[in-house]
């Protein structure tokens, strides 16, 4: 099952890291885009037989968070090779985040980590403040789909609106 | 604490309206919203299913159809949903539709530009048409609609606006919609 102090909540800080992100290795982390709603996409495993695979998924739907100007962040404990042929295969172009070495060590931090060894399938959006503002966690075999995310970062953006008239 | 799983049960978020594509009866009493990709195999397998539930049960089911292409996996599918939206501006959407699904391996330009040809329309008018792009936002909206009401892959059916969450053998389709017939 999942973590049990459960998944990091609303309100909560975001926890800080970089981890190195397919293609290239380079260290990518939420703190690199503050400012910007960033998407954290938990997911176990690169070729997990969902069908309708999630972050295949959430390629063809980027141009819709992108309109939020959300950065979108895929994490799973594979390696960075094992991203960058998954990436290819479905041409995904986003970042997929390497949580390898220590292993698991972030998706722990955000209360996204199974005892069997996988990253939950877990969504978190954290608001251009840094805080957590949306979470959500599915059955591993559950594709969450993208509604959760639009419908957070929609109250992102309004809240924003709000605020600065 | 452990965190509560959470799933819930998808709803169709847009209704159908006149901007649809529909085969079979206004009034039918049950309705199938598909969101397909014309490259995907999986609504290849479902389009004889469908083809046949439409058939079997001509007076009580209508059919919807809504593109939802995966473009990053599909690199066909856009342009048969742009050429298939180009084909219903001159009346002829499920004559695309049918080709489309008929031959799924050859959505390639000169064998789709023959397939619009096949059913009579000038290859050269929509190819012009497809090139500008002209369909993309329509295309889009379909999209956009289909990961709003909770559409995480292809095929995905909603009938009668609930998310169909089984297969799309004939035995399990003709049982959803009978099912649904009866609540209505």
């Amino acid at each position: 099952m999942s973590d049990p102090n459960g998944l990091i909540t609303p309100g909560q800080a975001a926890p800080g890291f970089t981890l190195p992100a397919a293609p290239d290795g380079r260290e990518v982390g939420p703190g690199q885009f503050r400012g910007r709603p960033v998407v954290l996409a938990f997911y176990p495993a690169d070729w997990s037989p969902v069908c309708g695979e999630q972050m295949t998924l959430y390629q063809a739907a980027l141009p819709e968070l992108e309109r939020y100007d959300a950065v979108l962040l895929g994490i799973s404990v594979d390696s960075v090779y094992s991203h960058r042929a998954f990436a290819e295969s479905r041409g995904i172009r986003f970042p997929l985040l390497a949580d390898f070495e220590p292993k698991g060590e972030v998706s722990r931090r955000y209360g996204a980590y199974a005892p069997h060894g996988q990253s939950d399938r877990a969504l978190v959006v954290i608001g251009p403040d840094g805080r957590v503002a949306w979470s959500h966690l599915s059955p591993p075999e559950v594709n969450p789909g993208v509604d959760g995310i639009l419908d957070a970062l929609e109250r992102l953006d309004s809240d924003r609106r709000v605020s600065a008239g | 604490m452990t965190t509560p799983l959470q799933v819930t049960t998808a709803r169709l978020r847009i209704p159908v309206t006149e901007r649809d594509h529909v085969r079979g009866p206004a009034d039918a009493p049950v309705t199938i919203v598909e969101y397909g990709d014309f490259q995907c195999r999986f609504c290849g397998a479902a389009y004889p299913n469908l083809t046949e539930v439409l058939r079997q049960r001509a007076d009580t089911v209508r059919l919807a159809y809504r593109h939802f292409p995966i473009t990053n996996v599909h690199p066909y599918a856009e342009s048969a949903a742009e050429t298939a939206e180009a084909a219903a501006a001159r009346g002829r959407f499920w004559e695309m539709y049918d080709w489309l699904y008929q031959h799924q391996d050859q959505l390639d330009p000169v064998h789709l530009s023959l397939g619009v040809e096949q059913i009579g329309l000038s290859p050269e008018e929509i190819a012009a048409e497809v090139g500008r792009q002209d369909y993309a936002d329509r295309v889009r909206q379909d999209f956009v609609g289909g990961i709003r009401s909770g559409v995480n892959g292809t095929p995905t059916l909603f009938v009668n606006d609930v998310r169909h969450d089984g297969g799309y053998d004939l035995a399990e389709l003709l049982a959803v919609v009978d099912a649904a017939t009866d609540d209505g």
